[in-house]
């Protein structure tokens, strides 16, 4: 099991959402990054022809996957690390623990990643008696509370300062009572003096990677914090949990990626940090970890490739889609009810925990395209959506009433005499019950609409009947 | 009456097809009558074949099965067009984009989709790009904000052609949402099935609408104009909503989208 | 290794790699396949380079300058190494920082006349408490205004983070156009398919926008990042 999902009460999850007037405000700040993206876009001619090379990139690389997945195995363990191998969520966190035990670790910081919100690690480690501690200011605040992130690169971003305040006076013990956590850089300075005493203290080092280069056996990390740094150099062992699909060929490669990352997800032209890591500290290195330890996590993913949802395979998780989705900024990441929301979440999360428990998400768009608009490895996430859709529709599984519906209108549109017929009739009904009021604030079957707006009446009759009286009068 | 860039002598006038789209059809013919009038002007033999739907809510249900039957029935049913013209960007988009995309793997249907494909248009890009149209005879009196539907923006390229015909409408003054081009939460079915989320959405865009000095938004297509006037109605808002072929046509002086239909002014 | 076999049953690698393959429709063995992605190993093609960066020695440095700055990062210039200590001293008088300087055991900055200063000196690896550091960047990246810093037995890594003022020097003559120009100098000094055990690839200083997309310099690592260009 992989942390636990309400994927399945999607629409509660978003009616409480729409309803939580903090969750509201705190939302607003989500709205900057769609300004930032598009300046970074502006400012580089080449925004464009780097998109394009980004999908070839990852194109290749998914049709390699084995050979380069053996070849970055090779130069790891030439670089003197080692690679563990997890099918599922379950096998990656066993590994990571037992890599802890041996390594005799009490305390584990950690470094913002995707994959071991995938897996539940920060719950397992607890279990087995290891404290993790998430340093990425994000993470560290929603750790504190309890919660998974909301967002794949600002996890925190539903929270409001306020809250953040009440957070660190809870769980900060000696913090006085009259210092003054108002403002966000009281809280920044509060939680830089107590996450440098855990960096300090900690035994093993938990990161996730960007990418992973065959070339080189390096990993990639891309901070802005430089938590991800300080994760990895001061304990005295490093382990890279990552998924299959983070290798890229080349270095060359990688900042190919690395160009259309950064201005993607936070509008930046590139991030503070980053970093490229090859194996343990080396024979004079002053400082670096001792143990360098890759865990590659599979989890269904090895089952996307050669099918219609492979593409989803390119994503870089830079978070452009849901900055820029209308149903993310109206709802925000916790209502998806796993670890990934927005439109790339309503693509995986089908393929990871299932179509049963995931299948609301690809249904909650109104496909309006603007996520494949600016993915910067032009994933088309509505036809994914719709792929889902069909799934769906196939097995079965989409409610019955709507079928039925469905299956009503498509019998008369197949049939254009009697469609003809049947919509004339429809609208010289529809329009005298509108008597003359232009709209109805309430019709039959249409309560996902009226209930919020009104619903235009039709003019008179049809146009096809109109035209039809004309031309034939003409003739 | 409309000007265009090559005057087009009368014998060669090009066999349009109109696809009505079923909103129009059923809700505001006059749209229809719209865009008629509009492609006649601008030198256009314009024919109705009997039509239904194009599939795309089947499509966007994830029933292919339906979406290729319709998609079939249409394309039979535009044969003998020249072009094929939706006063819609999302229908428009469907017959040019998804259509080949329907019948990828069946070489035979797929090329004669692409055909028709080739062929589809919607309204107001195909009185700009291809028939070259550069100004309309017609006078509307208003300040008005222009909303750039989703699929007729980011599948058929719609952003410049209106704003370009609207700008020769006299007593016309343009200005632009905040985000324009941001969804109205329309979507189809999403309206009706997601009602809550779609609320969320589509009041957003009425305060955009609201903030500016807008007393019409217009868009080109139906389904996202009936939710916004639907939402800004039931606001209580005066702001009209309006099909951008009926501005252009000069065939604004009805009734606006969801308003009373009692005796004309 | 821990986790790979569980008792007589594939391990999770062959069971991956299988599945990859069966996914794939490849065996693995497929001869233009192997060519391929080895070729690609070998030449590592460039892409998409932009043109930013790109130029003669002074548009790459005033082209870095400006994007450095952009980042947030200070800079300034001197016309020898002799002169880095009297600027690195005039930094951290200037910000009221204590007259400490860490740095590693970098022969540039070694020869360089600290004595003239009145910091005290300390080298080594960095424990967290320290204040100010120096060390001196493998090269510099005119396209985004970014210091490359490689680990070694000279360079440590902790001095790139832990201090709150971060002073690297940047030489003239290392300053490059993009990207894969570093990767190059990688390449010569590390041998091909060989890298350090760390690159990092710095754009100004530390910050973070976690609370309420307000930013803030300064998160974990430095809040000041200041360049010296040399030589």
């Amino acid at each position: 099991m992989s942390a636990v999902a309400t994927t399945s009460k999607f629409k509660e999850n978003a009616h409480d959402a729409l309803t939580d007037a903090r969750l509201q405000g705190a939302l607003v700040h989500a709205r900057n990054f769609t300004v930032r993206r598009a300046a970074a876009a502006e400012r580089l001619p080449e925004f464009e022809a780097l998109r394009d090379n980004a999908r070839a990139v990852k194109d290749h690389t998914l049709a390699h996957l084995d050979l380069y997945l053996e070849a970055y195995e090779r130069k790891v363990v030439e670089s003197g690390g080692q690679v563990h191998y997890a099918q599922d969520a379950e096998e990656a966190r066993r590994i990571i623990i037992e890599l802890c035990r041996s390594l005799g670790a009490k305390s584990v910081t950690k470094g913002k990643s995707m994959v071991s919100e995938e897996i539940g690690l920060n719950q397992a480690l607890e279990a087995a008696g290891i404290e993790a501690v998430e340093t990425d200011l994000g993470e560290y605040i929603i750790q504190l509370r309890g919660e998974a992130p909301s967002h794949i690169i600002a996890p925190a971003i539903h929270v409001t300062k306020q809250d953040v305040e009440q957070d660190f006076r809870k769980a900060h013990r000696d913090l006085p009572a009259t210092r003054d956590l108002s403002e966000p850089e009281q809280l920044l300075a509060e939680a830089r003096s107590v996450l440098r005493a855990r960096f300090l203290a900690a035994d093993v080092g938990v990161t996730g990677a960007n990418f992973l280069v065959a070339e080189t056996g390096t990993s990639i990390i891309v901070t802005n914090e430089g938590n991800g740094d300080l994760t990895q150099i001061l304990p005295k062992a490093h382990i890279v949990i990552a998924s299959i699909e983070k290798i890229v060929p080349t270095l060359e490669d990688a900042a190919q990626l690395l160009r259309v990352l950064a201005r993607s997800a936070t509008g930046q032209d590139a991030s503070v940090y980053t970093t490229l890591s090859t194996g343990p500290r080396r024979p004079g290195d002053p400082d670096g970890p001792s143990a360098y330890h890759v865990v590659i996590l599979d989890n269904g993913r090895s089952s996307m490739l050669g099918g219609e949802f492979e593409d989803m395979l390119r994503c870089i998780r830079c978070g452009a889609c849901m900055n820029h989705c209308p149903v993310y900024q109206a709802i925000g990441g916790h209502a998806y009810g796993w670890v990934y929301p927005g439109p790339m979440g309503a693509v995986l999360t089908p393929s990871l925990i299932g179509v049963a428990e995931g299948g609301q998400l690809p249904n909650a768009s109104s496909f309006c395209g603007r996520c494949e608009e600016v993915c910067p490895v032009r994933i088309p996430l509505p036809k994914m959506m719709r792929h889902w859709r069909e799934r769906e529709f196939e097995r079965h599984l989409s409610p019955a009433p709507f079928r039925y519906g469905l299956g009503l209108w498509a019998f008369f549109a197949r049939r254009p005499t009697l469609y003809r017929f049947a919509t004339d009739l429809a609208a010289r009904a529809m329009h005298l019950a509108g008597r003359g009021k232009g709209r109805f604030s309430w019709a039959p079957l249409a309560g996902g609409w009226t209930q919020y707006r009104d619903l235009a009446a039709p003019e008179k009759t049809t146009f096809q009947s109109q035209w039809r009286a004309k031309s034939g009068a003409v003739k | 009456m409309t000007a265009t860039r090559d005057g087009r002598a009368p014998n060669s006038r090009p066999r349009v097809g109109l696809f009505v789209t079923c909103l129009v059809d059923i809700i505001r013919p006059t749209v229809g009558f719209a865009a008629v009038k509009l492609l006649e002007e601008a030198g256009c033999k314009v024919v109705v074949p009997s039509q239904t739907c194009c599939g795309q809510p089947a499509y966007n249900a994830g029933d292919r099965a339906t979406a290729k039957d319709l998609a079939m029935q249409a394309i039979d049913a535009f044969e003998d067009c020249d072009y094929v013209v939706a006063p819609s960007g999302s229908c428009g988009g469907m017959l040019a984009t998804h259509y080949p995309e329907l019948f990828a793997g069946e070489p035979d249907m797929a090329a004669k989709a692409e055909r028709f494909a080739a062929k589809t248009h919607e309204l107001v890009s195909f009185l700009v790009d291809v028939l070259g149209v550069e100004t309309v005879a017609a006078r509307y009196e208003g300040t008005v904000a222009y909303h750039d539907s989703c699929a007729g923006l980011r599948e058929l390229g719609i952003k410049t052609q209106p704003r370009r015909l609207l700008a020769s409408v006299e007593g016309l003054r343009l200005v632009e949402l905040e985000e324009a081009e941001t969804c109205c939460g329309f979507g189809g079915m999403f309206a009706t099935k997601y009602g809550e989320l779609s609320n969320a959405i589509v009041s957003r865009k009425s305060e955009d609408i609201r903030k500016t000095a807008a007393d019409t938004v217009l868009a080109g297509d139906l389904g996202c104009l009936m939710n916004m006037a639907g939402k800004l109605q039931r606001e209580g808002s005066p702001v009209k909503a309006r099909h951008v072929a009926e501005v252009l046509a000069g065939m604004a002086d009805g009734p606006a989208i969801g308003e009373s239909q009692g005796p004309k002014q | 290794m821990a986790g790979e076999k569980r008792g007589g049953e594939v391990s999770a690698r062959e069971a991956i790699f299988a599945n990859v393959r069966r996914s794939l429709g490849v065996t693995g063995a497929e001869e233009p396949r192997r060519f391929e992605s080895e070729a690609r190993l070998a030449k590592a093609p460039p892409g998409v380079v932009p043109k930013r960066g790109q130029g003669g020695a002074e548009a790459r440095i005033a082209t870095f300058k400006a994007e450095a700055e952009r980042a947030a990062a200070t800079l300034a210039e001197v016309a020898a190494l002799a002169e880095v200590p009297g600027e690195v001293a005039r930094f951290l008088r200037e910000n009221n920082a204590p007259a400490t300087l860490r740095m590693g055991t970098d022969q540039r900055l070694a020869t360089m006349p600290w004595s003239v200063t009145p910091l005290d000196i300390l080298h080594g690896p960095s424990d967290g408490h320290d204040l100010n550091a120096v060390s001196v960047a493998f090269a510099a990246i005119a396209e985004t205004g970014t210091v490359a810093l490689v680990s070694g037995a000279d360079n440590p890594t902790t001095l790139n983070f832990l201090p709150d003022n971060q002073i690297v020097v940047v030489l003239r003559s290392d300053v490059v156009a993009d990207y894969e120009s570093v990767f190059v100098r990688l390449r010569e000094t590390y041998g091909k398919g060989g890298a350090p055990r760390t690159v990092n690839f710095i754009t100004g200083p530390s910050r973070s926008a976690d609370i309420e997309q307000t930013l803030l310099l300064g998160a974990h690592g430095p809040r000041r990042l200041h360049i010296v260009i040399a030589g």
